[in-house]
């Protein structure tokens, strides 16, 4: 019986629920002294000086970290992961909230108040704080997708095209900025023994802290380790190596000894990224048959001044490849503000897009008086219209076809405000979800001993999402022995190199290497049973290795007597696997389909989602539980983006007015129906040996859009933007 | 947070004595005073503690209600007696907050809690309540759960409880106990609208303790509706608290006050007046409830509330009469 899809416990879920399981703010060191940043008070112009006298009397203080003191750092260019500041390494201010000294004292609470006490004085300038009012400004970003493409790109003759069809929507769609929040703030644990460096911190890439901290501090990377056992969350909020890890480690330095630096929740609002407010602008074109005869989708989304970075919402990557439509064009463009740099969020791009797009296509669905559904397959795309390639795998048509059995489609009246319960509108609505398939190359160790115990080691995270649980169960697979004798590590540097958990990439690009790790060391067991395990001179295909043994014709032979016959503690290989050319081949994708059914009082206008059913084609999966429960999480997070998720900045000052969990809404128990969650089989070994797509983003992608048209369907009114309240719907 | 001392009294007349020093503060559930200290908007140098006079009794004689408070939220809620006299007051308590703070959070503490305005609460904002004087962002600013009644051109934060609101229809009396000695104010009294001193909210005076709650009479024939965008833990975008006395078909008396939209808990007279001594039919209903938005002065963002006032008081008052 195969491991992998099996819906087993969690491996550490019990450390997890006891507590036993170490995050990065729980880590102990003696001598160690806490950290706490201080933050402007506006967003724009530059610090006049400080008066630190109140603050540096206070119990407990031992230095205050500003701009007039602090170490020189620098900017390692070309590493991914590391943002160029705020560093305290000038005094300009680009945003309000943005750090400007570090108070170090002996209790966490002493440095507390010691930072409220620290006095600033600033030189005010305006601050760009309102995006509409600079869209006219908005420029192309310089370095999209890392580089790796265009931001703007085309088919066809979308503008010449346009006119001609019989149904012509000019749309604009707005999607605010929304925090990650995860429940474990950001926090750095940082520790100097002579040159070399150790860091606790709470990151999605410890191979990206590593590189970007050893550049910092110009040192070299090997003198830098960095250890995450456990994450509480991050949804990319803790992909970059943010620059209050670096200054736990500058504190560390300048006062000699430990510093442990955590965030508050409201400091989270300004210091690790958020996903930026987006405004876009879709044209679609169809003939009366349904058949989309010219897109155009133009997205522009927030930035901080470029000094900060640069970071540009994908929002348009879904719609070049989604439908099969010959004249298309799409652009990204940046309006630079007083705020901080903007990151990665769950399902970056395609969150923000997809809401855009599918809603745009449920309006066209509406005009031409033709079922949601049915116009999407009118369109379907049988190969990659945007690249000319095939699709590695696509159900899609199977998640439209599941999903709208399960969710009772067909009993759908076309209608808007045509399903209703006494006071309370009914409204079904329906959306397409798609997320990139990646791969990175990774590196996997996987260690035998003389018990026959086996550990596999990477340098990857677990970010919440199973990482430990799935890669034992791959490991249990290819190396025919049960989980329970195999334990995964993961978290530290100084195991091999492994890509950022982002992108949904962590499964499809260390799993392969598991597996190639765990075949490599078979491989070596065999070396060893024919050289010198009694099976001389016999074939290499007439020993089989399971449940623990060399297995031949003639006898069995446990492992790890093999092990111990070598005279060594273990055996281990190291294996790094990498993507082919697959990727110039094929064009790689997972799908899914969303459905949402919403309640919506009449006279009140609360809108509750009452039922939700998600399809998806994510390609294999490891385990039925995680997987499961990632899906209902990415829907949850979709939900929350639909009608609650919204950052306030005030515009007269760009500070942030709700940093804190009470006034930036996020979903609870009673905000979330029951979610059905259907996998289409569909194991993608095309896009790699593991045949699986990725789930972290996926599940979220299509979910506001299902509920907007939901909504449109409940009420007749169409809201384009999110989140959508009480007053856009109260008639 | 800025380092206090805490003081644990023997007995009322002590906790008062310590309380009426400078820079002092009751604790009592702590569930928005340790908000407030973390994040430095109150800076108390002592602490008083009244959970050692245990003034946690909820007393229900015969058609009187009186909370001692100390008396919990979830206590109160739950109580027999108040589920079936006074059910618009467990309502309200049901819709504030989540079970855990509802556990923690006192009768005395969830009057005296502090507007949820994120300008107040932070203190890289100017705030007139915060710091008199200073100005008001948010009278131009992020407004959309501001208040729009009861507001100055110096303050327009929301009063953000459910409970008062329920009291103020239920005619609560509010137990006021002081180095002078004991007074009564009407719960309508107790609140302050902001005026040009938003930073006085109440018309407790320094050292002043609450010391109990008095609900004069039954009213059975209540309800408390909250619309909100969340389903659950969020404070009210409008609330609306009825109790209605019908006999014979006529109302004999109506008391409908609202929350989230007032700068105080706020009391809707001139509904009153349009329900008293008519039979509750559909268009008085709808008439008296027309009436709920007088005098609504709405900013930029919140003038959705003054519709969504008006239809939560009449689906509050066909819920009461039905």
């Amino acid at each position: 019986m195969p491991m992998i899809g099996k819906p087993i416990d969690r491996t550490d879920g019990r450390l997890k629920v006891t507590g036993a399981a170490r995050y990065a703010a729980e880590f102990r060191l003696p001598g160690v002294v806490h950290g706490v940043l201080v933050q402007s008070t506006i967003a724009a112009g530059s610090i006049a000086g400080f008066d630190l006298s109140e603050a540096e009397a206070m119990p407990g203080v031992l230095t205050i970290i500003t701009p007039d003191n602090a170490g020189k750092l620098q900017h390692p260019e070309h590493v991914q992961q590391t943002v160029p500041g705020p560093l305290l390494q000038n005094k300009d201010i680009l945003f309000n909230g943005q750090h400007i000294a570090v108070v170090i004292a002996g209790t966490l609470e002493q440095a507390e108040a010691a930072a409220a006490a620290v006095r600033v004085r600033y030189f005010n300038a305006e601050a760009a704080t309102s995006m509409d009012a600079l869209l006219s400004q908005a420029y192309p970003p310089k370095h999209f997708r890392n580089g790796a493409r265009p931001p703007d790109s085309s088919r066809g003759d979308p503008d010449g095209t346009f006119n001609s069809g019989a149904v012509k929507l000019d749309l604009t769609y707005i999607t605010p900025i929304e925090h990650h929040n995860a429940m474990e703030p950001h926090a750095t644990l940082a520790a100097w023994n002579g040159d070399k460096l150790t860091v606790w911190t709470a990151t999605q890439g410890i191979s990206g802290a590593q590189a970007t901290l050893a550049g910092q501090f110009g040192i070299d990377k090997s003198d830098v380790r960095i250890i995450c056992p456990y994450l509480g969350g991050g949804f990319g909020s803790k992909g970059n190596t943010w620059p209050p890890a670096t200054l736990a480690a500058l504190a560390a330095r300048t006062v000699k000894r430990p510093v442990k630096l955590v965030l508050s929740r409201a400091q989270m609002y300004t210091s690790n990224g958020y996903r930026p407010r987006t405004v876009q602008k879709i044209k679609l074109s169809s003939d009366i048959d349904g058949r989309l005869i010219s897109v155009r989708h133009d997205g522009f989304s927030s930035m901080s001044q470029p000094a900060l970075g640069e970071f540009s919402e994908p929002v348009a990557l879904a719609t070049e490849m989604l439908y099969a439509c010959p004249d298309l064009a799409v652009t990204h463009r940046l309006v630079a503000l007083n705020a901080p740099l903007p990151t990665y969020m769950r399902a970056p791009g395609e969150a923000s897009g997809v809401f855009a797009l599918e809603s745009a296509m449920d309006e066209m669905a509406a005009a031409l008086k033709m079922d949601p559904i049915k116009f999407r397959l009118q369109n379907y795309a049988e190969t990659d219209p945007h690249e000319n390639k095939p699709f590695a795998s696509k159900a899609l048509r199977a998640c439209y076809e599941q999903g709208a059995q399960a969710f009772g489609w067909d009993k759908r009246s076309a209608e808007p405000r045509s399903m209703r319960d006494g006071n309370t509108l009914i409204g079904w609505g329906f959306a397409t979800s798609t997320y990139p398939t990646n791969r990175q190359p990774a590196a996997v160790r996987v260690r035998m001993d003389r018990a026959g115990n086996v550990t596999v080691q990477s340098g990857t995270q677990d970010i919440g999402t199973g990482t430990y649980t799935v890669m034992t169960q791959v490991a249990s697979d290819a190396l025919g022995i049960p989980v329970q004798r195999i334990r995964f590590e993961l978290g530290d540097s100084s195991l091999p190199p492994a890509p950022v958990s982002g992108g949904s990439q962590t499964v499809a690009s260390v799993g392969p290497s598991v597996q190639a790790a765990c075949a490599a060391l078979i491989e070596k067991i065999k070396d060893m049973a024919l050289s010198g395990g009694g099976w001389r001179g016999q074939s290499r295909e007439a020993l089989q290795i399971r449940d623990g043994l060399v297995v031949g014709a003639d006898r069995r032979v446990p492992i790890g007597a093999l092990v111990e016959k070598s005279g060594h503690p273990f055996i281990e290989v190291e294996v790094q696997t990498k993507p082919g050319e697959e990727k110039q081949r094929f064009s790689m994708h997972a799908f899914g389909a969303q459905f949402a059914e919403v309640r919506i009082d009449q006279d009140l206008g609360e809108i509750r989602v009452s039922r939700f059913v998600g399809a998806f084609d994510a390609g294999r999966v490891l385990n039925a539980k995680t997987a499961s429960s990632q899906l209902i999480g990415g829907i949850t997070y979709g939900i929350g983006m639909a009608l609650l998720e919204e950052t306030l900045v005030d515009g007269e000052t760009g500070r942030v007015v709700n940093a804190n969990v009470a006034e930036y809404l996020m979903p609870v128990n009673a905000d979330i129906p029951d979610i059905q969650t259907i996998i289409v089989p569909n194991d993608d070994t095309t896009s790699n040996p593991l045949g699986a797509k990725g789930i972290g983003e996926l599940p979220m992608v299509g979910v506001a859009a299902a509920i907007a048209n939901a909504v449109y369907h409940a009420t007749g009114v169409r809201v384009r933007k999110v989140p959508i309240r009480i007053e856009d719907i109260l008639v | 947070m800025q380092a206090f001392t805490l003081t644990r009294p023997a007995d009322t007349k002590s906790a008062i004595a310590a309380a009426s020093r400078p820079d002092s503060a009751y604790i009592a559930g702590g569930t928005d005073l340790l908000q407030l200290t973390k994040d430095h908007v109150e800076t108390p140098r002592q602490l008083v503690d009244l959970e050692p006079l245990a003034l946690s009794r909820i007393h229900a004689t015969g058609a009187r209600l009186r909370l001692e408070p100390l008396a919990r939220m979830s206590d109160v809620a739950a109580h027999p007696a108040v589920l079936r006299d006074w059910p618009v007051l467990s309502q309200a308590l049901l819709a504030s907050a989540s079970p855990q703070i509802r556990n923690m959070g006192t009768m005395g503490g969830n009057l005296l809690q502090r507007t949820r305005c994120g300008y107040f609460r932070d203190t890289g904002f100017a705030c007139n309540k915060r710091v008199p004087g200073s100005g008001c962002p948010a009278i131009n600013g992020e407004n959309r759960m501001h208040a729009i009644l009861g507001v100055s051109d110096r303050c327009i934060a929301t009063y953000p409880g459910d409970m008062a609101v329920a009291l103020n229809v239920l005619d609560a009396d509010i137990e006021l106990t002081g180095q002078p000695g004991v007074r009564k104010v009407p719960i309508g009294d107790f609140h302050r609208e902001p005026g040009d001193t938003p930073h006085i909210e109440t018309v407790l005076q320094p050292g002043e303790l609450i010391t109990g709650i008095d609900i004069p009479s039954p009213a059975r024939r209540s309800h408390y509706l909250k619309v909100r965008d969340r389903a659950s833990f969020e404070f009210a975008l409008v609330s609306a608290a009825v109790a209605l006395d019908i006999e014979d078909g006529t109302i004999r008396a109506a008391r409908v006050a609202a929350g989230g939209v007032g700068t105080k808990p706020w009391r809707l007279a001139q509904v009153e007046a349009a329900l008293t001594g008519k039979s509750p039919d559909a268009a008085t209903l709808k008439a008296a409830a027309d009436q709920a938005a007088a005098g609504a002065k709405p900013a930029k963002s919140n003038g959705f509330k003054i519709v969504l006032l008006k239809r939560t008081v009449l689906r509050a008052l066909q819920t009461v009469s039905a």
